[in-house]
């Protein structure tokens, strides 16, 4: 869930090279024996809140992703397995039938059936709860009727029980990768205890929620202070090593380095910045870096009427020496981006963008002053997410490489630059981030570029991208699908509505008392590998 | 004194409300997209948005939407109703949590202060231009030039991570020992500037009059120093102190932060941080309220320690 949350403050994060990451992301330094009856500390954020479908920060995901266990999980090729599920098959990509495993309960010991699951996403979906992760559920039939302040409808139409472990789920389009979906935060069942009447959530129920995952809760949410949790011995899938997990709530990550440091914490999901250069020294095989799926860009406004030539565009980009800023301001723990989707999901090739992703000052310069570029650039950003000094960088080279005059302008926050934005005032070229919601090319390319996309905020619009995005959703496979985003790719790489610059990383570390700590690509502690060292 | 003391709680009635009505304002032209805002950059959905601007009147802009606000959030106060962050949780709850842990931090450091500045005060004080004396000069202009920002890391580093003397982070419910670092980054700042003013008063005092005349009286040196001497050195340094109370629990934004403490300044900082209005205002009214009750505090202590000082 985490996705996309580039949340101004944790920013700059991540990440070194791809080529680190298969051999690292163990972080299998450890040795010593495990110990299956100590618990393990792990450091998150204060959750905004405990709900599934209302929770979409790394944070909360993190809590939930111990107490409740997935319909689908995601393989090393970024595909989907069953979890939860016995099967999710569909015919046509419309009508998905969702099987569930038996032997599942809650923690209260309830079993776990098919209306969990249809009461869980009946309640996201429905405007008025206010749910964050509501967006989720909008492929799903009947969704537009329980919008707007009093919906015509409590339930999506196109959520059936079928018996008590299976359940059918209609599309309003089809989708190909809807099974993609389903490993989500958003899509984790509820048990009936969560409900006081039927699509009213107990109050208080996000002190203490109740799952059918690994683990279950030790007590309530402390604020701001722990989330505790401890191990569930009727979970029926793969146990985990440890007996329980407290996660302890930080609000600086300095604070948390510190505590990783002196063995008082053991696993720190994100290296604060500034520890970025000492890390490797401080912690030696224990700081560890992995995929994740972030991607950072700069963006253009297509509308305005300097930045409309496509080749003004690429002349940019080809002015942007991005492994020298990768290298120079980030530490290597971000990777040169020259491609529209991340290497997290399937179907990522290395270097779509083409000519345009080459750094070539003299190519650059003489296609600029061809194409009749802006002799000054504007580059906004927001000033609270550290991103000063690579604005600062890029200006520097694009001054030097396009002889233009460049200036980075610092908005307060991420809200403030996209209120603008939005408006279509001159901002210029604008940074922006992309964290995947679900792994799937489809949501690294539709939300940001299709005609309507939800963050389409450049004004770009191309029918024919539009058109291979809808191909794409209806493809009878998923192979044939990836076929048609990587085609709807190439088109944006003649387009280049966005400069692409860096994929991020997960820097994470840990103590001298875990091993087997590894994250997957929602920035979440994989909770049943992790083990205590005795 | 009574008197004094009623008009004193009245103003301070009048002055309560001013100061929510211009911290509310403040936060009420600084708020761009406290929605977005809380989102990060993710983006927000269309029924997200409709149901927080319903739920706390985001949708009531300019003047008359200021007051609407204003008002509204002012009859909940006087019912003792603070109102909800803008992620569900009460106010009220928040700072009940919050209070406990940064009162005990700043009571520490308090007693640092105290302790530790106005004793080697009245010392560095009683032997002028001896070693001790230019030694603590060094030593607190060192400190007044360092800024918290850099000790509170330094001395967590050294002191928590590197010889591991002190626990690197306090957490929520902390003991003693581990708030006493913490406590100890705090209030040195306020260490140095109440060992100054005790030396400055003190080193003066002496060489007053009645101390003249205490000496010839034949008083030991001892009762001279602490009843005569200290006495009447202590004013400037506890109007100072008295002002410090509220500065210690309202600036300990960077110490609770580097040391993991969820109190005041932890939650004030997160506050400001997601335009979380409400949480804001209701930070700074409790605090205008040590402010001010300090400061009464204080005048009172005027009284105590000079019986030259009547109110009326």
């Amino acid at each position: 869930m985490r996705v996309r949350r580039l949340a101004a403050w944790t920013a700059l994060p991540l990440a070194v090279t791809l080529g680190l990451v298969a051999c690292g992301s163990g972080g299998d330094g450890g040795s010593g024996e495990s110990d299956p009856n100590a618990a393990v500390r792990i450091e998150i954020a204060e959750p905004q809140h405990l709900v599934p479908t209302n929770t979409n920060e790394t944070s909360g995901s993190q809590v939930l992703a111990a107490l409740f266990s997935p319909l689908v999980d995601y393989d090393e090729a970024h595909k989907p397995y069953e979890v939860a599920a016995e099967s999710i098959t569909s015919e046509d990509n419309t009508t998905w039938t969702i099987k569930l495993k038996d032997g599942y309960t809650f923690h209260n010991g309830e079993k776990v059936t098919a209306d969990n699951y249809i009461d869980a996403w009946n309640y996201g979906a429905y405007a008025p709860n206010g749910q964050n992760s509501s967006y989720f559920f909008e492929k799903i039939a009947g969704y537009d009727d329980l919008q707007g302040e009093s919906p015509k409808a409590e339930t999506l139409s196109g959520l059936k029980q079928v018996d008590d472990l299976t359940f059918t789920v209609t599309l309003a389009q089809p989708y190909s990768e809807f099974k993609s979906m389903l490993g989500y935060t958003a899509f984790y069942p509820l048990p009936e205890a969560a409900f006081s009447a039927p699509g009213e959530l107990v109050e208080g129920y996000e002190q203490a929620p109740i799952g059918q995952g690994p683990f279950k809760m030790k007590g309530t949410w402390q604020h701001d202070a722990k989330v505790e949790v401890e191990r569930y011995d009727a979970f029926p899938g793969e146990q985990p090593k440890v007996a329980g997990v407290e996660f302890r709530i930080y609000q600086q990550l300095t604070a948390a380095y510190a505590d990783v440091l002196s063995d008082n914490l053991d696993v720190i999901k994100t290296i604060p910045t500034e520890n970025l250069s000492t890390a490797g020294t401080d912690l030696g095989d224990r700081f560890v870096q992995s995929p994740a799926s972030s991607l950072h860009f700069l963006a253009f406004p297509t509308f305005q009427e300097e930045f409309s030539n496509p080749d003004v565009r690429k002349a940019i980009s080809m002015a942007i020496d991005r492994e020298e800023i990768t290298r120079s301001i980030f530490k290597d723990s971000q990777q040169p981006a020259r491609a529209f989707v991340s290497p997290a999901v399937a179907g990522y090739r290395e270097n779509t963008v083409g000519a345009a992703g080459e750094f070539d000052p003299a190519k650059a310069k003489a296609l600029y002053q061809a194409a009749g570029g802006p002799s000054k650039i504007t580059l906004s950003y927001n000033g609270d997410g550290g991103h000063k000094d690579w604005i600062d960088a890029t200006c520097n080279q694009l001054k030097a490489n396009l002889g233009v005059d460049c200036v980075g302008s610092a908005e307060p926050k991420f809200a403030d630059l996209l209120t603008k934005v939005k408006a279509k005032q001159p901002v210029g070229l604008f940074r922006m981030g992309w964290i995947m919601d679900y792994p799937s090319m489809e949501n690294y390319l539709g939300p940001l570029y299709s005609t309507n996309g939800s963050s389409n905020y450049y004004g770009y619009s191309n029918p024919d991208f539009d058109r291979l995005l809808a191909e794409g959703a209806s493809a009878p496979s998923e192979e044939e699908a990836i076929k048609k985003y990587q085609e709807a790719e190439d088109l944006l790489a003649e387009d280049l509505p966005v400069v692409p610059l860096r994929f991020g990383q997960n820097n994470f570390g840990h103590s001298t008392k875990v091993k087997n700590v590894e994250m997957d690509l929602f920035d979440r502690v994989n909770l049943t590998k992790i083990e205590a060292i005795k | 004194m009574f008197r004094f003391i009623v008009r004193r709680l009245l103003q301070m009635v009048l002055a309560f409300f001013g100061t929510t009505l211009i911290v509310y304002a403040l936060m009420f032209a600084g708020q761009g997209d406290p929605i977005q805002a809380l989102a990060g950059e993710r983006p927000v959905t269309a029924a997200q948005r409709a149901y927080l601007t319903e739920k706390y009147h985001l949708d009531a802009t300019g003047i008359g939407g200021f007051f609407y606000r204003y008002f509204d959030y002012i009859s909940n106060l006087l019912r003792g109703d603070l109102g909800e962050s803008l992620t569900g949780r009460s106010i009220g709850d928040i700072l009940a949590a919050a209070w406990p842990v940064t009162i005990r931090l700043a009571l520490i450091a308090i007693a640092v202060a105290v302790i530790f500045g106005v004793t080697a005060g009245v010392l560095a004080g009683i032997r002028r231009a001896s070693i001790f004396d230019n030694a603590t000069l060094l030593l607190t202009l060192l400190v007044l030039g360092i800024p918290t920002i850099v000790l509170a890391p330094l001395a967590q580093y050294f002191l928590g991570v590197k010889w591991q003397v002190f626990p690197p982070t306090a957490g929520a419910d902390p003991d003693f020992f581990a708030l006493l670092l913490p406590g100890i980054v705090l209030g040195s700042l306020s260490l140095a500037t109440a060992l100054r003013l005790t030396r400055t008063s003190v080193a003066e005092n002496l060489r007053a009059d009645y101390v003249r005349t205490a000496r010839s009286k034949g008083l030991p040196n001892r009762r001279v120093v602490s009843v005569h001497v200290l006495r009447n050195s202590l004013i400037p340094v506890i109007t100072f102190l008295g002002v410090e109370v509220g500065n210690l629990m309202s600036g300990a934004i960077i110490t609770e932060g580097v040391f993991n403490i969820p109190g005041v300044g932890f939650n004030l900082f997160r506050g400001i941080r997601t335009e979380d209005g409400p949480l804001v205002v209701g930070i700074v009214s409790v605090l205008v309220v040590v402010y001010l009750v300090s400061n009464l505090v204080v005048d009172v202590l005027y009284a105590v320690l000079d019986p030259r000082i009547r109110y009326e």
